[in-house]
């Protein structure tokens, strides 16, 4: 492990690649500030910039935007109550009032130090946990790839879709869809063509991800005719107050910290529930830990309840990429972006990734940690100047936004008729999120679309075409059995609700 | 009868399942491999009977949650004229090129979008994209096709 470390941390300490977690830190929160646009939409704008880099550097910068866009969203849930992404909604019932009361600059560190101590705690979990999965992963075999992979897009159905579960299956479904367009992996025969040349080598992934994310969300803010930086415009650099945190809050925070980690990368861990549960779970179960007193302030402005999802949620976002880093699939809708920037780079990422590519692996552990470093001492004092910049007019927003998802298209093809399809795809996906379809589930399935395929026609080959497989090996038996509770859980809350 | 605007999404996506299976089913696989446990064919087809099963329960069980838009309040005319910039866009781009193409998007999109002040519109239409080709193609090596600038001699 001494010797990964070393690797990582020769690979990650490069001047470009400091340069990278720098440039994407800073990029990831001004785009994680904007409400509507996550670190998905971030992400995936980021793309095009890193066709010219070597993989670990692109993966990276993307890691950086990541944890940007993270810190970004809880910017804009304290400063204006109107959290970036759904992982800092949580943020904001302790983090805006606080914002109120003339603190908002406490607010903000409290944020930092939190988010600082939770990625950088539960990096060293994923330092410890990555290495030592990633040789039991070795064990599994085809159809237990195949059951996790359906437990996987079950539980980001569950977990994304508010309530709405079969709306998140469908998307799901339509994912598989269009990942089977194209030739077919093993026989070269093409399917879902239409005689079309453009489509025999399937759609890009990255086109789906511009189409779904950064072109829907920008035709979406359009469309809802709101304007995210409306409010960024009221904001005064003489009304955040200071950024020093006294005694008694360090105490308040030490306590928390711990805790919230914990319990943040663990959800991290599994696949599909994310910065946004760990983020609530962790409010709660801060609320059940600390007394009575203490109690009556969340909501008003509690140390502890800015604390609690802030940690966890930096938490679940190292968490998250140990499912991607050891097995190869992508836990929740970012990570499965990241999953298809590094397919796009020639990696797969899965159990051998630690022995084939070390110095991707490692790269991206120690990345987290001078990433966690730069968001505290370049973002937190620059802040307000961020805040600021974000002040950008809706008008030029949105084209820029378009502007960098067609160029990205551009750049990878150098033909229109993909520009085209990505219009069409962002025009359906604008009036599916209008209807709360949710695009997370659509994403991963599209990225896992190929692989389930394979593992599918692995598993039947090899049992003869029976489905005994589904049953034969206790771990799959496990993971399936734990996929029906998920679906059994739906059918009942369904049920509880209407009676 | 009203029917739900989520229950008529339902109703297309059943509707695309159902072409979806058909089309499965009308795959051409090797004569060799058609008894197969597995071929082409398989994963599609449980595919399309997945989508048929779940847009069918979503058409016939009732709603636990609706969803109301209200259309009043949704900017169609920017959003039609922000298509159609796009779709003349990605029809123009290869004709006349990355730069001129997408500096004349950018400009369009501000202007539809109710910008007026033109000296703004044109620093971040022209010299914007002349900096990002700059930044693609000169410093990060990424080859970006644009004939019209090679004809005149600007790229090599």
């Amino acid at each position: 492990m001494i010797e990964g470390i070393l690797i990582g941390l020769s690979t990650a300490l490069s001047l470009t690649n400091i340069l990278m977690v720098m440039v994407g830190c800073f990029a990831g929160t001004i785009i994680g500030m904007l409400p509507g646009l996550g670190p998905m939409t971030a992400i995936a704008l980021m793309i095009p910039i890193t066709y010219g880099f070597d993989p670990s550097t692109g993966l990276i910068l993307m890691a950086g935007v990541y944890y940007g866009a993270v810190f970004g969203g809880s910017t804009s849930s304290i400063l204006l109550n109107a959290p970036g992404i759904p992982g800092t909604v949580a943020t904001a019932f302790d983090g805006y009032p606080m914002a109120q009361q003339g603190k908002a600059g406490k607010a903000l560190a409290i944020a930092a130090y939190s988010s600082f101590a939770g990625g950088t705690i539960s990096a060293i979990f994923l330092l410890v946990a990555a290495p030592s999965l990633s040789k039991v992963s070795l064990a599994f075999r085809s159809p237990d790839y195949f059951a996790l992979m359906i437990l996987g897009l079950t539980a980001i159905s569950a977990f994304s879709s508010k309530g709405q579960f079969l709306k998140a299956m469908m998307m799901v479904v339509l994912g598989l869809m269009l990942a089977t367009v194209g030739q077919d992996s093993l026989s070269d025969i093409t399917r879902f063509t239409f005689n079309n040349m453009n489509l025999t080598d399937g759609i890009s992934f990255v086109l789906i991800v511009m189409a779904t994310f950064a072109m829907s969300e920008a035709l979406t803010i359009i469309f809802r005719g709101k304007d995210p930086n409306r409010a960024a415009k009221q904001i005064s650099l003489t009304e955040l107050g200071s950024i020093k945190v006294n005694k008694e809050e360090t105490i308040k925070m030490a306590k928390t910290i711990p805790r919230s980690s914990i319990l943040g990368f663990l959800i991290g861990v599994l696949p599909g529930a994310g910065a946004t549960i760990a983020s609530f779970l962790a409010y709660g179960m801060e609320r059940n830990y600390v007394n009575e007193e203490e109690k009556q302030k969340f909501g008003k402005g509690s140390v502890h309840g800015l604390s609690a999802p802030e940690t966890a949620n930096n938490a679940a976002c190292s968490g998250s990429f140990v499912p991607l880093l050891t097995l190869g699939i992508p836990g929740s809708g970012t990570t499965a972006v990241m999953l298809g920037a590094l397919l796009g780079f020639g990696i797969q990422p899965g159990p051998r990734l630690y022995q084939t590519n070390p110095e991707i692996f490692w790269s991206v552990i120690m990345s987290m940690y001078i990433g966690m470093v730069v968001l505290l001492i370049l973002n937190l004092p620059l802040i307000p100047y961020i805040a600021r910049i974000l002040a950008v007019p809706r008008n030029y927003l949105i084209p820029l936004i378009l502007f960098f998802s067609v160029t990205g298209i551009y750049l990878m093809s150098f033909n229109n008729f993909d520009i085209f399809l990505m219009i069409g795809i962002a025009v359906v996906a604008t009036f599916l999120r209008l209807y709360d379809f949710p695009m997370p589930p659509l994403i991963l399935a599209f990225v896992l679309g190929g692989l389930m395929e394979e593992t599918l026609r692995r598993s039947l080959l090899i049992s003869d075409g029976s489905p005994n497989f589904l049953w034969d090996r206790p771990i799959t038996l496990i993971i399936l059995i734990i996929t029906v509770v998920i679906v059994f859980w739906q059918i009942f809350s369904t049920f509880r609700k209407k009676t | 009868m009203r029917i739900s605007p989520t229950k008529f999404i339902s109703l297309l996506f059943l509707v695309l399942s159902v072409f979806y299976l058909y089309t499965a089913y009308n795959i051409q696989v090797f004569a060799f491999d058609e008894s197969a446990p597995f071929n082409a064919r398989t994963f599609p087809i449980y595919l399309g009977w997945a989508g048929i099963i779940l847009s069918s329960l979503k058409i016939v069980l009732p709603e636990k949650v609706t969803t109301e838009v209200n259309h009043k309040h949704l900017d169609y005319k920017s959003i039609i004229y922000l298509i159609i910039i796009s779709l003349i866009y990605a029809a123009v781009i290869l004709k006349i090129g990355y730069f001129i193409s997408t500096s004349l998007f950018l400009f369009a999109s501000y202007y539809f979008l109710g910008e007026r002040r033109w000296g703004l519109m044109f620093i971040l239409s022209f010299p914007f994209v002349a900096a990002f080709m700059y930044l693609l193609h000169g410093l990060l090596n990424i080859y970006l096709r644009d004939p019209f600038l090679k004809y005149i001699g600007v790229m090599g």
